[in-house]
């Protein structure tokens, strides 16, 4: 069952690739069909997930490569847990809502949908992988699709853009790899939950900090956290739309997700020792981020920097070392995927529309869009940590969870929400309130179902999180305990 | 009459809530607009005002059955469970009611004031585009309001608290077109929110230091001393700092007067009678951490008495009626603090609550005028009370009650603020005696300007309309301006039998009594105060109304004075200019961006331009010379021995 959801994208892949070139406007709806099976499927295994017996459940598993001459092995391994299920159920959500948006795609529409398809192919893979090296293929295997998306269908430096950000991933992979044998050869096993039962690592090649920071080191790019965030808002100001909602609403949380299944769970004590440079890495992206927002000029770069510093949150939660603050990191990832995935909806309806990213040059566009307004209102609202939205819950959780250890840190991470409310409510003020300006008098709001849709159930999400986060929390809570107990 | 039971009191909050959602599915679903092809929208808007209203109405009446029910049980606490929200590890929230005397009165004054307004907002909003928009963040508002004043957990108290500053700044840009709204819209929630980060932080710092967040939980923890001294003074500063925020406190009271673009109604009830004194509700709920710190309540004292006094001061200098009535609101704001910081909670409660009724009053009755002249510049008004008598008389109530005249209600309550300091900081005493004396002086000048002299004009309304003549306002107005002058006049009896003092006592716990101030009723200090205001008055009358001296002269008399009010102490061109503007947009955040993309982005590039030119060069080497490669070759494995041998000997 697991593996077919994560495969059936890929499989809606090749099927829109073999779509005759006469039954092309065929694509958006096979796309939009097989995203909306995946989701389906998803919300199946969410709600079938037995949460009093918690640990991975829908487990699957075979022998992939094996060699006769010694025990070596390769395994296809996949499950999921507490933390891994939400991500693929926003993973899943978020790669229906890109289709939909992406509606009105013409240029050569049948690849770009099967790209589109396979990045959540390698997404779904890269949450429920329950093997080291099996999670690496499909973390490489997303490069692909991200690759030609940018390239091809993106806009202004597309080209550098792209190369840029594939070659800052594979830089932190190469790292990644090393750690991984590394640990693996050592261990005898890429077993994720058995690599979590091995306690300390003494007697490896290199020392076990070593290996801890080859690994992290890729997920802190991916994530990103300063100073290794200049791809981001480059990929995100040249992407196509859907493409940055899913880069910034599912790529950046595996560098998060990385963080805790990997690193932590399996050194637990290197982590521990880590806890205060993380803590301060995280404290330090988080205002540098939001400090590089305010002044930006261009609504996505501007929303590519506010990610660089709400992404700083998940990793002070997660230097908590805590329950706490590992489920408000968790929760965090969750919420920053759903809000700022909004905002990268509604800043393309602005463009598609208006032609202009620019701030200067917007403005009054309440006057014409009131649809699109309300929303980036409550999108807006929700990113700058109001409560009753989603931001706040998992913001606070990480404060509460992380506070004690380190609190000088944790103070700087709350003067980053006044920071938040700043260029929120700044841009705000300048794009949408004001006069109506003539030069804006042909724009048309949003009314079409597939703009509607995924807005409407963007914030549907946003509010039931907000106001009743017990539901999703749980969850998270159940996939990070044991990663707690491990780090003590 | 039956206890009131818990559902009751969750309703009293869930009606306008229900108000605010039917409002917004509706408007959501289109039903609001006029169909596409022509004729009324399904949904008419007057819906919308009948709606709220009706819930605001039931809500009322709920909460006077609360205040009962407090009442009947001898004013203790009303017990009800806490229910869970959210458990993580060791992190309970739970989220519960509290209904005590405090709480109670709360719930009145906010129902009562929000229902009056509602009803005069009909008329004063009537054929606005936003109609709907506006009753639905109103019902969202009075919703939030009400939230906070119930809720029994402190982080339960910070969602509400975050949202009445929604609220707020939704209604004060609710004419987002205009360029002065936009910015005062933003310029209230990011001043608040500054103040918020403090009260945020103390939570944190309470939670980590005790593990509870429930209210009563931390009053306890205080009272026993089972956290160090420090942990309290610094929750309680926290705290302060977002009351202090949201109760436009120096130095961050700046965000008020501005906030008084949005609608009047908006004003008289979120910006005068319920949201800004949702800080000294705060200070009141947390009394007993603050009285347990003597630094906290110093510090409440103090910036309550600077407050009082500066914003009397430029209460004195504005020519806008609406904004000379927001310095009033601040300071009077200050004065609540002033009773809080010297043990007067029940002086304090007491002032806000008397206050709520006269100062909503007046800003009804600005709306009022502004409906018949079409503007708040005083300059332009004058001898409005031959054309609005109702309005007038209403005002004129309100004012003698802000100014603390026997004995109308705010004459009550102030003195017993002053009692309370006499008996314990004299000082701050006389502050709140030069206070009264300003009070006097700008209300004077305020009514002299409006009501007195002959009619000076004129303009378009808030809505753009044209008037001629002025005329009295229409009856949907003027009776929410009679019930709220009867108030006015009558409320400050409400403590003459100590049955105010008894009901807010009970609300403190038992082992905290020793730390309230219960100030004895002098005579010498009534008459003291009712002097101090009438001669404030009288300077007002004397020049602006009987023109001894030209207020031009004296004007120039008290350079530099004058010109140092006029620009608000210079602190908004501080704050906005200095620090936002060239600090941190010209400054800090310039120079972040030059090192975010040269140096660090150079950085990545010129690694790129690094490898891509090394490589050219290698490319030199892979010439097919099997000589070479095994040269490689040989130092690699070299090199890869050595490497292991250093890190791992054997």
């Amino acid at each position: 069952m697991l593996t077919f959801v994560i495969f059936l994208p890929l499989a809606g892949a090749a099927a829109v690739v073999l779509l005759p070139k006469e039954r092309e406007p065929w694509s958006k709806w096979i796309a939009a069909l097989v995203a909306a099976i995946a989701l389906a499927l998803v919300v199946f295994l969410f709600i079938d997930y037995d949460r009093d017996a918690g640990g991975f459940q829908f487990i699957e598993r075979a022998t992939w490569l094996r060699s006769d001459n010694s025990d070596f092995k390769l395994h296809y391994a996949v499950g999921l847990d507490g933390l891994s299920l939400p991500l693929l159920l926003l993973t899943s959500f978020l790669g229906l809502v890109a289709i939909l948006i992406s509606w009105r795609i013409d240029l050569r529409p049948r690849e770009y949908y099967a790209w589109l398809l396979v990045l959540e192919t390698s997404l779904l893979g890269v949450f429920s992988s329950l093997d080291f090296i099996l999670f690496f293929l499909f973390w490489e295997i997303e490069l692909v699709p991200m690759y030609f998306l940018i390239s091809v269908w993106g806009s202004g430096n597309r080209i550098y853009s792209a190369w840029k950000y594939v070659l800052y991933t594979f830089f932190g992979s190469a790292f990644m790899l090393v750690g991984i044998l590394t640990l693996g050869f050592t261990a005898g096993t890429f077993d994720i939950r058995e690599l979590g039962q091995i306690g300390a690592i003494h007697d490896a090649i290199i020392p076990a900090w070593a290996i801890f920071s080859l690994i992290i080191i890729a997920f802190l790019i991916k994530l990103p956290i300063v100073p290794f965030h200049t791809w981001l808002p480059d990929a995100h100001t040249d992407a196509p739309t859907a493409v940055s909602v899913i880069l910034a609403g599912v790529l950046l949380k595996m560098g998060g997700y990385g963080i805790l299944r990997m690193s932590f769970s399996i050194m637990p004590d290197v982590a521990k020792d880590a806890s205060v440079y993380l803590a301060s890495i995280a404290a330090l992206s988080i205002l540098y981020g939001a400090m590089m927002t305010i002044i930006q000029k261009d609504l996505k770069r501007l929303i590519a920097y506010s990610s660089v510093s709400h992404m700083g949150y998940v990793l002070l939660g997660a230097s908590a070392i805590g329950t706490v603050g590992l489920t408000g990191a968790s929760m965090q990832m969750l919420t920053h995927g759903l809000i700022t995935g909004m905002l990268f909806v509604l800043v393309g309806m602005v463009y598609d529309r208006a032609h202009t990213r620019n701030i200067d040059e917007l403005s009054g566009l309440a006057h014409r869009m009131p649809f699109i307004t309300t929303m980036m209102v409550v999108a807006g609202l929700a990113s700058l940590g109001l409560p009753a939205l989603a931001g706040f819950v998992s913001e606070v959780t990480v404060f509460l969870g992380t506070f004690e250890r380190h609190e000088f840190l944790t103070t700087m991470g709350v003067v980053g929400i006044a920071f938040a409310a700043g260029y929120i409510l700044w841009t705000i003020q300048r794009v949408f309130w004001g006069e109506a300006d003539p030069k804006w008098a042909e724009l048309t709001d949003a009314t079409a179902w597939w703009e509607r849709g995924p807005l409407l159930a963007m914030t549907a999400a946003i509010l039931a999180i907000g106001i009743y986060p017990a539901w999703m929390m749980d969850l998270f809570e159940k996939g990070v305990g044991p990663i707690a107990e491990r780090l003590g | 009459m039956p206890d009131i039971r818990e559902g009751f009191v969750w309703a009293i909050m869930l009606l306008p809530l229900g108000s605010f959602a039917v409002i917004s599915l509706l408007a959501l679903l289109g039903l609001t607009r006029p169909p596409r092809g022509g004729g009324a929208p399904v949904w008419n808007a007057r819906f919308s005002g009948h709606l709220t209203i009706m819930a605001v109405f039931a809500a009322f009446l709920l909460a006077l059955w609360s205040l009962e029910t407090v009442i009947a049980n001898d004013n203790a606490r009303v017990g009800f469970g806490a229910h869970e929200w959210v458990t993580v590890g060791l992190l309970h929230v739970d989220i519960g009611i509290t209904l005590d005397g405090l709480s109670a009165i709360m719930l009145v004054v906010v129902t009562g004031v929000s229902l009056l307004v509602q009803f005069y907002s009909q008329e004063y909003m009537r054929g606005d585009e936003g109609y709907n928009r506006y009753y639905a963040f109103m019902s969202l508002f009075t919703a939030s309001m009400l939230g906070l004043v119930l809720a029994s957990s402190v982080l339960q108290l910070f969602v509400f608290w975050e949202l009445v500053g929604l609220c707020s700044y939704l209604l004060i840009g609710f004419w987002f077109h205009r360029d002065a709204a936009r910015r005062a819209a933003t310029k209230a929630f990011l001043v608040t929110r500054f103040g918020d980060l403090g009260f945020l932080i103390a939570i944190l710092l309470i939670w980590s230091q005790t593990g509870t967040l429930s209210i009563a939980g931390i009053q306890e923890v205080a009272l026993t001393g089972a956290v160090s001294s420090g942990v309290i003074t610094w929750f309680a500063l926290g705290v302060f700092a977002g009351a202090a925020g949201k109760s436009a406190q120096f130095p961050l009271h700046v965000w008020l007067p501005d906030a008084m673009e949005g609608p009047t109604p908006v004003s008289a009830l979120i910006h005068a009678a319920t949201m800004v004194a949702a800080g000294v509700y705060l200070v009141a709920r947390f009394f007993p951490v603050f009285a347990s710190s003597e630094e906290a309540i110093t510090t409440v004292a103090a910036i309550g008495s600077i407050t009082a006094i500066i914003a009397a001061l430029l209460g004195i200098v504005a020519t806008d009626m609406k904004r000379v009535m927001a310095y009033s609101t601040i300071s009077q704001l200050g004065y609540m603090m002033m009773g809080l910081g010297v043990g007067g909670l029940v002086s304090a409660i007491f002032h806000l609550f008397t206050h709520a009724f006269f100062k909503s009053l007046l800003f009804l009755g600005a709306g009022s005028v502004n409906h018949a002249t079409g503007t708040f510049d005083m300059r332009r008004m004058g001898g409005l009370r031959k054309y609005m008598p109702v309005t007038f008389a209403t005002v004129l109530v309100a004012s003698l009650a802000l100014v603390g005249v026997f004995p109308f209600a705010g004459f009550w309550s102030k003195d017993e603020i002053m009692a309370d300091a006499w008996d314990d900081r004299k000082w701050v005493f006389f502050v709140a005696l030069a206070g009264v004396f300003l009070t006097g002086l700008y209300v004077g000048r305020m009514l002299i300007l409006t009501f007195g002299g002959e009619y000076r004009g004129g303009e378009a309304t808030e809505h753009g309309e044209r008037h001629g003549e002025p005329h009295e306002s229409p009856p949907v107005m003027l009776l929410p301006l009679l019930l709220l002058a009867v108030m006015a006049a009558l409320a400050g009896f409400a403590n003459i039998n100590d049955d105010f003092s008894h009901l807010l006592e009970g609300s403190v716990p038992e082992r905290a009594h020793a730390l309230l101030t219960e100030g004895h009723f002098r005579l010498w200090i009534a008459f003291a105060s009712v002097a101090a205001g009438l001669s404030g008055l009288a300077v007002a009358w004397a020049v602006y109304g009987l023109k001894v001296v030209q207020p031009e002269s004296v004007r120039n008399f008290a350079q530099p004075l004058p010109e140092i009010l006029e620009n608000k102490y210079y602190l908004d061109a501080l704050y906005e200019d200095v620090i936002v503007k060239r600090g941190l947009l010209g400054g800090a955040a310039i120079l972040l961006s030059l090192w975010d993309r040269y140096v660090i982005d150079g950085t990545v590039n010129g690694v790129a331009r690094v490898a891509g030119w090394t490589s050219a060069q290698l490319r030199l080497a892979q010439a097919g010379q099997a000589q070479l490669y095994a040269t490689v070759v040989f130092l690699g494995v070299v090199g890869a021995i050595a490497g292991i041998l250093v890190v791992n000997p054997p």
